[in-house]
């Protein structure tokens, strides 16, 4: 089933493009696997997703886990763990 | 208990003192608020928050319910900024209405904390010596809203 990816801050840049919309085959369950697989698509792709440690994920707009099933996910969005907030220590 | 709410993501400038204002007019006694600044340290002459604005708005609203959940408020003002912004802007205005000072200051604290780690925002800094970077979290940060008894995300 076609999912619309969506990318942010370096994780955007590396890859080139705020969004896309795929078709994963079905070995990939999760996010984790959905990543692996978007490596091939670029070298870009390889980049962003060289350290999947410094990646955080949402499907359908709410925070998951990067073990998380993408099973009937309609937009997943990949990106840095966030840095809002004015940037004052402590 | 859920008074009234108020929740902004904009990339325009705001007044503490008109939403300080707002919030006294709640008829709580009790008015708490936290403004936050870009800092010009290190030689920072700008910086850009990106956002995920489907996602923003959500976010920000359960982190709203959480502190309505908790503490008995009559006023919750949450206004985030994205887009460019200068040493000296304000960033972020949290402002909390209750009848207690307890409850005012500690959900106000509390949804600054939130709002670091648990709203989908992300800063990209810019150097007078031409460096560009993304802000990396910091581990203080994911401390800092942990210690309100939930485990800090993203």
């Amino acid at each position: 089933m076609a999912i619309d990816i969506l990318y942010f801050a370096w994780v955007r840049e590396a890859i080139g493009t705020d969004a896309e919309t795929v078709t994963p085959p079905a070995e990939v369950g999760t996010i984790a696997d959905l990543v692996t697989w978007l490596s091939a698509r670029s070298p870009g792709h390889a980049e962003a997703f060289a350290r999947p440690d410094r990646l955080r994920a949402a499907i359908d707009q709410e925070f998951v886990a990067l073990d998380a099933p993408v099973a009937g996910a309609r937009e997943i969005a990949i990106f840095p763990p966030v840095t809002g907030g004015s940037g004052c220590a402590g | 208990m859920r008074g009234m709410r108020d929740i902004r993501v904009q990339t325009g400038p705001f007044d503490p003192g008109t939403e300080l204002e707002r919030l006294e007019g709640m008829g709580g006694g009790a008015v708490a608020s936290f403004t936050g600044l870009v800092r010009g340290d290190g030689g920072l002459t700008d910086m850009t928050l990106e956002h995920y604005p489907a996602m923003t708005a959500r976010a920000m609203a359960r982190i709203a319910d959480e502190a309505e959940a908790r503490w008995p408020l009559l006023g919750l003002t949450l206004i985030h900024r994205h887009g460019p912004l200068v040493p000296g802007e304000r960033i972020v205005f949290v402002g909390t209405a209750s009848s207690h000072r307890a409850a005012a200051l500690e959900a106000c604290h509390f949804l600054i904390d939130w709002l670091k780690t648990a709203a989908p925002f992300w800063k990209r800094e810019r150097y007078a010596d031409g460096r560009e970077i993304w802000v990396e979290p910091r581990a203080a940060d994911d401390a800092a809203a942990s210690r309100w008894g939930r485990e800090a995300k993203a």
